[in-house]
């Protein structure tokens, strides 16, 4: 466990005798009090996650654009200031490097990207690999800052009301503003990985440590990894190494609309557009199983007797009960309606192929 | 971390407790406390057949599932039904709320079990 990096607010997972646990490299609070009350307060009202193990990744310079252009598969630019991209970093052969977000600054050609933080020294290499003749800053400032999701359906009250952000109450989603709280600069964003409304704060660690405590101390439930992967899971949203990986293309996974083809170039182009010519072998779905079992990562689907793929993330739904996954299938089983069975065990459970989205999102547009 | 005196531990958090041929199983304190919200017990069917130190069915919480390792070999003489709809009861009393009952087969696997000391010990190192 040495080996592992803490977040700057690390002292307070302790203190809240938090379950921690290795992720990404890094020493996290997995839960506080238990998975579903936290789970729960996102959905109906507001938890708060600390999220500084993310990577933040600025990349500035007159050829900015062209370069992140070149390795990001959604188009930036058609971005203004203030707006916030979701989109992949791709290999030739189409499989990802990543997923992140790229944030367009207010100063002309900066550029923040957030990246996994499982990812964040091989994304870093993989940039610097690309930019040769780029005329790019790359600036790896990961270590130097904290970060904080506030997330729920009260996330906006809390954030003018609690923190005297004002300028939340305007703020769309998947866009930000630079701001400043208590005196100190913070970037404050219309973001979140719950399906829920909420912001993301980034911010110096002493800055975060001092969110963080006021937050708590107005009653915010402290909210681990456990039921950040829930709720993501439950809404479709992916995550690298399940969902998307060096061996899963965004066109697998189903999110070919961050993949803007129509761009005349970047890295991994030639792959997607076979792959959206030609179809994939496999597919992304979603299978509600008919049948009590809760389907895993790693174990196999079939059809007839036969492996036609694997679950990618799957629970027993909190917010609806239901025993759901989201798999990896051979393109021909893949329509929605089809019968399947998910293998637990020693024993087939009979499922339906379904969307991958088994809760609908709440965002504020 | 709760023990009970008189009971059979494993080093995979199952404890044996015996009632003449029968040994009831169940899971430790520990192991509830280190899976979290148990949300289903996938248990085997009376007259199965359980091997000792084989997977004989699984406790799942909201975030992984865990295979439970018979203690002992022999028949299965009785599920707690009361799990099926109340999986809870595991993280509640660990203890009172047992998984399954064995005909034993062969009894003398039981000295091969840790005792509440030994166990608790164990755990420390854990």
């Amino acid at each position: 466990m040495e080996d592992l990096l803490k977040t700057c607010l690390y002292d307070r997972h302790e203190a809240l005798k938090a379950q921690m646990s290795p992720f990404g490299g890094f020493i996290m609070p997995i839960q506080y009090s238990n998975i579903l009350e936290e789970h729960q307060a996102v959905r109906q009202k507001a938890g708060m996650f600390d999220v500084s193990h993310m990577g933040e990744i600025f990349v500035s310079g007159p050829d900015a654009e062209p370069f992140i252009n070149h390795i990001f598969t959604n188009d930036i630019r058609v971005m203004p200031a203030g707006k916030i991209q979701y989109g992949m970093m791709l290999y030739p052969d189409g499989g990802v490097v990543d997923d992140l977000l790229v944030y367009k600054l207010a100063e002309p050609d900066h550029y923040l990207l957030v990246v996994n933080a499982a990812n964040i020294a091989k994304d870093e290499e993989w940039i610097r690999n690309q930019s040769t003749g780029y005329e790019v800053c790359i600036d790896n400032q990961s270590d130097r800052w904290g970060e904080i999701a506030l997330q729920g359906p009260e996330a906006e009250r809390i954030a003018v009301d609690v923190l005297g952000l004002g300028e939340a109450r305007d703020l769309a989603f998947y866009t930000f503003t630079d701001t400043a709280w208590n005196g100190a600069p913070i970037l404050l964003s219309r973001t979140g990985y719950t399906g829920e409304d909420g912001f993301e704060f980034y911010a110096a660690p002493e800055v975060i440590v001092a969110l963080w405590d006021k937050l708590i101390e107005s009653g915010v439930t402290p909210c681990g990894l456990g039921c950040r992967d829930t709720l993501r899971f439950e809404v479709g949203l992916p995550l690298y190494g399940h969902e998307l990986s060096a061996e899963i293309s965004p066109i697998e996974a189903g999110l070919g609309m961050f993949v803007k083809t129509d761009k005349e170039e970047f890295v991994g182009r030639d792959s997607i557009l076979r792959q959206k010519t030609e179809g994939t072998p496999r597919k992304l779905v979603g299978i509600e199983l008919t049948e009590k079992a809760i389907p895993r990562a790693g174990y196999p689907v079939e059809c007839d007797g036969e492996v036609i793929g694997e679950v990618t993330t799957g629970y027993q739904s909190i917010s609806t009960g239901k025993y759901v996954c989201m798999a990896l299938v051979n393109r021909a089983y893949a329509e929605t309606g089809r019968s399947v069975s998910v293998r637990v065990r020693k024993k087939t459970f009979a499922g339906v192929i379904c969307k991958k989205r088994f809760y609908d999102k709440n965002y504020k547009k | 971390m709760k023990t009970v005196e008189g009971l059979y531990y494993s080093e995979s958090h199952e404890w044996v407790k015996v009632d003449g041929e029968i040994a009831i199983i169940g899971i430790t304190d520990f192991a509830q406390k280190a899976m979290g919200d148990i949300v289903y017990v996938d248990m085997p069917e009376v007259d199965d057949e359980v091997s000792a130190e084989e997977e004989f069915g699984a406790v799942e919480s909201v975030k992984a599932a865990s295979d439970l390792i018979s203690p002992v070999s022999g028949t299965v003489t009785e599920i707690n039904e009361a799990l099926e709809d109340e999986s809870g009861l595991l993280n509640q009393d660990p203890y009172e709320n047992w998984i399954i009952k064995v005909q034993m087969s062969e009894p003398g696997e039981l000295d091969r079990l840790m005792d509440a000391d030994v166990y608790a010990a164990f755990c420390e190192r854990q």
